[in-house]
């Protein structure tokens, strides 16, 4: 069955000023979201898969940043063109994002019911007391033991994995159509980990709501995503179904990537790990030809002149490369 | 020095960390027991994997080992010498043989030091090397973590995180030791730089005899660089064997939770694997729950685990566990 997309990114470019010079976070980025369907966004820390998502909320501050082209389109209507006032409307109503770490996202001088139940007193005119209601069973619903008792705490008497929760219990309060988890799950535990993804795709499926999940951790996506794209320096270099693309990663990158993560599953004795050498770049130079080259085994003459658009190479399946992995040649 | 014997031999290991009260007379009132009782040995050459969720006393253990705490109780012996009983220089001149790689590269080196400088301190502590030696040597440590010995006089920001991590890596090999603590060396670096430094503690570990205890919450990367591995649970261990019994024959049932909430780069596998997932978080170290400490949080929990203490015991060659339940 073929799925409208709910929200669009196309072609979109954010750049910031900063002392060291203009940094490229996003140099035309387009991806689609389903919906019913989650995205995986994956890439290294400042390959813009975060600039891209707090795009779509309009969060970038500008300055130093600013959104230099582009449309983000929600339902067909693109939101770079909203005013803030219809902004704020959109923001926790149509769209809930939940962060990477749950301390310094929560405020610490309110209650987590207050903090909960504000955004439902404002998006959907509940009364206080209608809301605060709400705010209980919504704990509930993510797994907050003593829901009533624990309405009251501040954020400093939950542990990481609760903040979490009540970080997804004030997602979910306006009934989103789209929730944006940049990186919700990094600064937990793996066992607090299991627990937040299996809330969240039982939430998902309950509630048929479409989720966009940022993460550096390819683990993670393998688990949850529906569909892949992946980041590098500010561009898409790989997109494809989750399936399809970890079992024919096409991208060098993505290649080279995958290769490299030991699982806890099987054992590779005495077997040296897959590296990429160098590290990711910082965004400050304007590079020529493809961003991957300084780190790329499959170099071609092209690669230094001329940076690939991302194009189909099989059904379902994108990629930004002149080069076939599997013989080294050019496609 | 006798090579039979491990290089590290741990025995009832207890550190307590006292919680005060009151400003100017601080009554104590309790204790954190961040490790309580633990015993393992190191042997030469080989890798540790010490595993476990935040705050379960994994650091702590690194840290009291290596005496930069003062352990409350138990002995740690280091090459047949109980470390806990020696002082002064007998103790200085066995600390130069054990060194500590830390988690966070950005930290862990003084932002207005050059890295020569930063090379050199443990040289200039131990006093080795003096004069003119101690530029050549630095140069010979950048060389071999793989770094261009012109960077002498940079300064730690000039560099990417894992840079900055070969050169703790190099400092903490500038006094030539024997065993080195890594403390979660490669939790805060990139997904693509996290297999170099793993590659690089390999082959530093085999050209220079080196054994390690390495501290990770990543149970993939510690299955890969591990010959044994021990896992914690608020402040003991609970179980330890060789890594592939460990993984593919779990006894304890926390270690079968935690191994079982890893997910796996490959989707057919890991949407098909059996979760057991753990409710609720650890209960505080402080007030550590009684009799067994697992048994609020699992599920094959019996009246017995509530009241009695299961005992460390080897129930089969090198295979340890700490529960009342299985072996």
């Amino acid at each position: 069955m073929e799925h409208e997309p709910i929200l669009e990114l196309k072609d979109l470019v954010v750049k910031f000023h900063t002392l060291d010079g203009v940094v490229h976070a996003v140099n035309g980025v387009s991806y689609s979201l389903e919906e019913g369907k989650t995205l995986g966004v994956v890439g290294e820390s400042g390959c813009g898969k975060s600039v891209s998502v707090l795009s779509v909320m309009r969060l970038i501050l500008d300055p130093p940043g600013k959104i230099y082209a582009g449309k983000i389109l929600l339902h067909g209507k693109n939101i770079l063109e909203y005013s803030e006032a219809q902004m704020e409307r959109i923001r926790g109503r149509q769209i809930a994002m939940i962060f990477q770490d749950p301390m310094t996202s929560l405020n610490p001088v309110l209650t987590i019911g207050k903090q909960i139940s504000e955004g439902m007193v404002i998006h959907l005119g509940m009364t206080v007391e209608e809301a605060n209601a709400r705010a209980v069973e919504l704990l509930n619903i993510v797994g907050i033991p003593n829901a009533k008792d624990r309405f009251s705490d501040y954020p400093h008497q939950f542990s990481g994995g609760m903040r979490q929760r009540a970080m997804i219990a004030m997602a979910l309060s306006c009934n989103p159509e789209i929730l944006i988890a940049d990186e919700p799950t990094t600064a937990l535990d793996v066992t607090i980990q299991a627990q937040i993804v299996e809330l969240v795709k039982r939430l998902r499926d309950q509630l048929g709501m479409s989720a966009i999940w940022i993460t550096h951790d390819l683990a993670v996506v393998a688990d949850l995503a529906d569909k892949v794209v992946v980041m590098y320096a500010g561009y898409i270099v790989e997109e494809a179904d989750v399936f399809r693309l970890y079992e024919n990663p096409l991208h060098p990158y993505t290649n080279s990537l995958l290769k490299s993560l030991p699982r806890v599953d099987s054992s590779r004795e005495h077997e040296r790990l897959a590296t990429i050498p160098g590290s990711p770049p910082t965004g400050t130079k304007v590079i020529a030809g493809c961003p991957f080259v300084p780190r790329c085994n499959f170099v071609i003459d092209r690669c230094r002149v001329e940076n690939p658009p991302l194009e189909q190479v099989e059904s379902g399946h994108k990629i930004a490369c002149w080069v076939d992995v599997n013989n080294g040649r050019q496609r | 020095m006798n090579s039979e014997l491990p290089l590290l031999d741990v025995r009832e290991l207890k550190k307590y960390f006292p919680i005060t009260q009151g400003i100017i007379l601080q009554k104590e009132i309790g204790a954190v027991r961040a490790v309580d009782e633990i015993s393992f040995f190191i042997n030469r050459g080989e890798t540790l994997g010490l595993v476990g969720e935040s705050g379960c006393g994994k650091t702590t253990t690194g840290r009291t080992i290596i005496q930069l705490y003062q352990p409350t109780s138990g002995q740690v012996f280091f090459d047949g010498q109980d470390l806990t009983q020696l002082k002064g220089s007998k103790m200085r001149s066995l600390r130069k043989r054990m060194q500590m790689i830390f988690q966070d590269p950005y930290a862990s080196l003084n932002p207005r030091w050059t890295v020569a400088r930063i090379i050199a301190e443990p040289m200039h502590v131990h006093k080795m090397n003096q004069g003119r030696s101690k530029i050549e040597r630095v140069k010979e440590l950048l060389e071999l973590v793989q770094l261009n010995s012109s960077y002498l006089n940079r300064y730690p920001h000039e560099f990417s995180g894992g840079q900055r991590q070969r050169i703790g890596i190099a400092r903490a090999l500038a006094s030539d030791p024997d065993f080195i603590v890594c403390d979660e060396p490669i939790s805060a670096l990139d997904v693509s730089i996290q297999a170099q430094i793993v590659n690089l503690l390999e082959d530093l570990q085999e050209q220079l005899n080196l054994t390690y205890l390495f501290i990770a919450h990543d149970l993939s990367m510690v299955r890969h660089i591990c010959n044994r591995v021990a896992v914690m649970y608020l402040g003991v261990i609970v179980e330890l064997a060789e890594r592939d019994e460990l993984y593919d024959h779990a006894l304890h049932p926390y270690t079968k939770a935690l191994l079982s909430a890893v997910p796996i780069p490959d989707p057919h596998v890991t949407r098909s694997r059996k979760r057991i997932i753990l409710e609720g978080d650890p209960p505080s170290p402080a007030n550590p729950p009684s009799g067994c400490r697992f048994h609020p949080r699992c599920s094959m929990s019996e009246s017995k685990c509530e009241k009695e203490e299961p005992v460390w015991r080897e129930v089969s060659q090198g295979h340890w566990v700490k529960c009342h339940l299985v072996g």
